[in-house]
């Protein structure tokens, strides 16, 4: 564990940071809108670690400018970049949806910390689930 | 030939359709079921004659796996169980008639369907070509024996019926279905073969463990410790317990058991290993405690399910013998066994029916108003007991044989046994029915009621199947020639 | 045309699901849904057929070239879950119909039938290509729609199971991408086919521990392997009826698949059995699933719930049979993917059908159905017996591949506890049967047998139950090849 290697790989310590504290947050906070911006943190880890892994040092962004194949430029890779493109959209779309489901969560149950919802739903179980 | 052996299945279910079609009319319906059954009887018979001129027909009937086909063979044994089951089957639907009729059952059509459905699997299993198909129809019968068990609906019925298909399905599933997997992993097929298939193919050591999966794992022949079910599905309407739980169910068992010893194993395997010594012992526990515990019950019904625990033990002891004599004993035990305890039911039954009397205790001098119904059961407890002059002396005779060419002196003391036992707790209903005295209470009313069915309340056709089967027991004294010769093509000359 | 099908299989469901949206009329965009899964799986059985006669079908996404464009590469093994999955979703989309005019409010009816064919794309797609990225993408896809599903069950509880089922699923699908990309930046490809050539070379790599471990994590979250099987018995108890049908006999078989292709295609069977020790590991987890799960399903008292563990208990099975790491046991997991699919989706219609007419799925509120709807009854006691294991069902076809695998492993006390497992669901089964048949009925007098629209795919599923568990020579014969092909790696 030398400094030498928490400074070269600093952003791998970066994205473990991140990935722990929204998982943390993702397993110890109640509220559900906390949960999803656990969990919001937790996929931005991810990207931060895609992103990182695509930069090449002394690499310039892949745009070509003037003519083909110059052999004495180095481009960082544009590919996991293009692929976390994705994933940040999927990652609003859960969001979005998890979003969505708390606002349906606060309609139904008229709260949205669950250990309420947890003493709802059990004070309900005996009487019979006639939803089913 | 092959096309007898596919209408042996398919001629009780193409009843039990009918069955289901003629439900309106009680007349045609039953017409329908006893067509059947003598259909299904006549085409037994063709496939006798040809199995005992030498033929082994043989037919795929489909093929789950890949190498298992499901298929059906004739061979002597099989034959000699189906006989036996299809000409029972005759007879018991005769009785039934009166039975179910006389004592106003409730869902008569259920119950004929689910009976011909039940007869469709017992040839299954007579036929079963190889361990698989043995395997498939042993469960089918399961379940389709299930909805005549439970047949009254009540919270008895249910629980019986827990208890049945708990045992049944354990067993088979839990020691059987291991025992064929082994089976099939070590010897690379689960075809029936004269001398078996496992020399070879496991360890010396592993057969007793593989044999005792067996003999357990068929919990239909009713070993100890897994014998409950049968005593539960006396719930059953006495037709059902005469047919099935002491002809077609429980000796699907022990002709399970008999057949894998002979077939799979291979008796001369077996022998050599010794691989059967303990389970004979288990056997013979089997016989002496059943023995015991059917003189504690005064229910008559379940007076005789102890015996039969107890007498399907001796056909499993035959075929642990692992020799000939055994073999030939435990074949023809199949039998005799049925004739003798199915007259026990088709009485119990009509005692039932026409004096609405189901203990022992209360049998007195009910033989002198049922005199043919209680000197059928005194035949039939001749034959049980193995006594002459009818057939059951003819399979205990072998059977004792058996275990002297064993050198299990033992075996033939416990055979000795169990027959006094069994003479014991059988003789008493007949010696109270003729010597006893009445009891006092019910039994008028019980008289006056059913008086209009004649013949002291006993329905016709109930005394009609009674004197059948009766005279049968006596028949095969001195006639017992195509069980003995049909045995002696199983163990060769 | 005929060229094209690797690609429409995918895009057929993903189209008509925002068409579905523009209709805007229930009955419209469920004939939409018919359609699109109608032709899904007449797609997928010409894939099966063409790659069992003439081998594995690599196809270009928008004409690049594979490992830099997107392959979708066919073989026997997905071609096999294609299958599956588009059976059920064919067989689900009519039975929909009835059902969710029921349960689910006019308005959202359209929506419905869009998540719907939008977890049906999700789910082939996840099969069918052969890039890893784009299994991230597309198992998102599939689970977004699915939790939408979930959440339009009637209860409100459907409400927090989709959200617990949200963060779980989220969770499992962002330690799959953390292990794609772990993967990525040690060979540079994401192509499936590619990665099992380069990964060899860099085995002795940590990352690529690494990357195998978070892969592992997310798959078992993403099928349900006790003990991360958490969120699915109540997203199952919850969803409307058809949803839990197609769940129940898509998504963790689709999950199952993932977890096969990765470990043995793409990193190797040699390198997780024998380095990563696989085997080892999830032996005893599905152990404890099976176990365990099967007495949790005892004492239930909500069928649909009761059938949840059921499926965490079957999911065990398919475990099972991956960690004998023999062609036997896989040929077993394999058969079990598609036996279950049978078996559970007619499970869970049948309770569709108990539902739509009685409104409850409770045991003591089916007292007495066994004579108020035969058909529904008989339909639950087949499916019942079929998972059971009784003979001459479907059940009992994987049971043996199973058991016959752990005794070539000479395993039989795992045997013995599989056969025990499956009396335990004799238990389960005949809890409901006796209820079903020998109580006396007390519900409304006017309750009747539930409608044709939803019997006769209830009964189609019971029907294959029956003729796969009578003639399973193909079945077992297709899942052997493919276990072949999973075991000596894509190279060979």
């Amino acid at each position: 564990m030398t400094l030498d290697l928490l400074l070269t790989h600093y952003n791998y310590w970066v994205v473990i940071f991140l990935m722990m504290v929204g998982f943390y947050i993702l397993i110890s906070r109640g509220n559900l809108i906390k949960k999803i911006v656990g969990l919001n943190v937790f996929q931005t880890s991810v990207f931060m670690l895609y992103i990182s892994l695509g930069k090449i040092t002394e690499g310039t962004p892949p745009i070509l400018v003037d003519g083909y194949g110059d052999a004495d430029v180095v481009y960082s890779n544009p590919l996991p970049h293009v692929l976390i493109l994705t994933a940040i959209v999927v990652g609003i779309a859960t969001t979005s949806v998890g979003l969505a489901l708390a606002v349906r969560i606060k309609e139904a149950y008229g709260t949205l910390e669950e250990d309420e919802i947890t003493g709802i739903e059990a004070g309900i179980e005996p009487a019979g689930e006639a939803g089913g | 030939m092959t096309a007898h052996l596919i209408l042996s299945l398919l001629v009780p279910v193409a009843g039990s359709a009918l069955i289901v079609l003629l439900r309106r009319n009680e007349n045609l319906r039953e017409a329908a079921s006893l067509v059947t059954a003598g259909v299904l009887f006549a085409i037994v018979l063709r496939i006798y004659g040809a199995v005992s001129d030498g033929a082994r027909p043989e037919v795929i009937l489909a093929e789950p796996f890949p190498g298992i086909p499901i298929a059906l063979e004739a061979e002597p044994l099989g034959v000699l169980f189906a006989l036996i089951a299809s000409f029972l089957w005759i007879v018991t639907t005769a009785y039934s008639i009166g039975y179910m009729r006389g004592h106003h059952e409730k869902n008569q059509t259920r119950f004929y369907f689910f009976f011909a459905f039940a007869i469709a699997s017992v040839m299954g299993v007579a036929f079963a070509g190889n361990l698989f198909t043995l395997f498939v129809f042993y469960e089918v019968l399961s379940l389709t024996t299930f909805p005549l068990v439970t047949h009254a609906g009540t919270e008895a019925a249910r629980r019986a019926g827990r208890v049945y298909l708990g045992i049944l399905f354990s067993t088979s599933i839990v020691f059987q279905l291991l025992g064929i997997i082994w089976v099939y992993a070590a010897a690379g097929t689960l075809d029936f073969a004269v001398g078996g298939i496992l020399r070879g193919n496991v360890a010396a050591g592993t057969v007793p463990v593989l044999l005792a999966l067996f003999v357990f794992g068929i919990g239909k022949a009713a070993v100890m410790p897994f014998h409950r079910w049968l005593p539960a599905a006396m719930v059953a309407p006495t037709p059902v317990s005469a047919l099935l739980h002491a002809v077609a169910v429980v000796k699907a068992g022990v002709f399970a058991v008999l057949k894998v010893t002979v077939y799979v194993f291979g008796i001369d395997f077996v022998a050599e290993l010794g691989a059967s010594n303990w389970l004979m012992w288990i056997a013979a526990a089997t016989i002496i405690l059943g023995s015991l515990v059917a003189f504690t019950k005064d229910n008559l019904k379940a007076r005789l399910a102890y015996s039969t625990v107890s007498q399907l033990s001796y056909v499993v002891l035959g075929a642990m013998l692992a020799n000939s004599l055994g073999v030939i004993g435990s074949g023809m035990h199949i039998a005799m066994h049925a004739f003798g305890k199915i007259t026990l039911f088709f009485c119990a039954g009509a005692i039932m029916v026409g004096a609405h009397k189901s203990e022992v205790s209360q049998l007195g001098g009910l033989g002198r108003e049922m005199p043919v119904v209680f000197a059928a059961f005194l035949i039939g407890t001749l034959s049980i007991v193995g006594l002459p002059p009818t057939g059951g002396a003819w399979s205990k005779w072998f059977l004792g044989l058996g275990s002297l060419e064993a050198g299990q002196v033992g075996l033939v003391a416990v055979l000795m046994l169990s027959s006094l036992l069994s003479l014991a707790y059988l003789m008493e209903i007949p010696l109270k029915g003729f010597f006893g005295k009445p009891a006092e209470a019910g039994h008028g009313s019980g008289h006056d009621d059913h008086g209009e069915h004649g013949h002291h309340g006993a329905p016709k056709w109930s005394v009609a199947a009674i004197v059948v089967t009766a005279t049968a027991c006596l028949v095969l004294f001195v006639y017992p020639e195509p069980f003995y010769r049909l045995m002696t093509m199983v163990t060769g000359p | 045309m005929a060229e094209h099908y690797p690609a429409l299989q995918v895009v057929v469901p993903l189209l008509a699901a925002p068409l579905c949206l523009f209709v805007r009329n229930g009955r419209a965009a469920w004939g939409l849904a018919v359609l699109a899964s109608w032709s899904a799986l007449g797609i997928s059985l010409v894939l099966l057929s063409r790659v069992m006669s003439s081998g594995v079908i690599s196809y270009a996404l928008g004409g690049w070239a594979p490992p830099i464009g997107i392959e979708y590469r066919v073989d026997i093994v997905n071609a096999w879950v294609l299958v599956i999955v588009s059976t059920i979703g064919a067989l689900v989309a009519p039975y929909a119909l009835t059902s969710v005019e029921r349960e689910i409010g006019a308005r959202r009816i359209p929506l419905f039938y869009a998540a719907y064919l939008l977890c049906l794309s999700g789910l082939l797609g996840i099969t069918i290509t052969g890039d890893v990225f784009n299994v991230f993408v597309f198992l998102e896809i599939s689970s977004l729609s699915a939790y939408a599903l979930i959440a339009l069950g009637q209860d409100r509880r459907a409400l927090t199971s989709a959200f617990r089922y949200l963060v779980a699923g989220s969770v499992g699908a962002t330690f799959i991408v953390i292990g794609i990309g772990l993967l990525y930046s040690m060979t540079g490809s994401l192509n499936m086919a590619d990665l099992a050539q380069l990964l060899p070379g860099v085995w002795e790599s940590r990352t690529v521990k690494v990357a195998y471990g978070f892969l592992a994590v997310g798959f078992c979250l993403k099928l349900a392997l006790f003990p991360l099987h958490l969120w699915l018995p109540n997203a199952y108890t919850y969803a409307p009826s058809p949803v839990t049908a197609f769940m129940a006999s898509t998504a963790t078989k689709v999950a199952v698949y993932m977890l096969l292709r990765f470990f043995l295609t793409v990193f190797g069977a040699a390198f997780s059995f024998d380095v990563m020790a696989l085997d080892r590991v999830l032996l005893p987890l599905a152990l404890v699933a099976i176990v365990s799960m099967s007495l949790v399903a005892i004492f239930q008292v909500n069928v649909k719930r009761l059938l949840a563990y059921s499926s965490v208990a079957q999911i065990g099975y398919m475990v099972l049979g991956l960690s004998f790491a023999t062609v036997t046991g896989l040929t077993a997991t394999l058969l079990h993917l598609f036996n279950h699919a049978l078996m559970k989706g007619a499970l869970f219609m049948a309770m569709g059908c108990v539902m739509y007419r009685i409104g409850s799925v409770r045991i003591e509120a089916m007292a007495g159905l066994g004579r108020r709807m035969p058909a529904t009854m008989a339909a639950f006691v087949a499916g019942g017996l079929s998972l059971v294991g009784v003979p001459l069902t479907v059940g009992f076809v994987s049971k043996w591949y199973l058991i016959l695998g752990a005794l070539e492993r000479g395993w039989w006390p795992v045997a013995v506890l599989v056969l025990i497992a499956s009396l335990m669901a004799l238990v389960y089964v005949w809890r409901v049967v006796e209820v079903a048949y020998f109580r006396e009925f007390t519900g409304d007098e006017r309750t009747r047998e539930a409608p044709w629209t939803l019997l006769w795919p209830t009964w189609a599923l019971v029907v294959l139950n029956l003729y796969f568990g009578i003639d399973a020579g193909r079945t077992a014969g297709i899942a052997r090849q493919a276990a072949e092909v999973l075991m000596t790696g894509i190279g060979q």
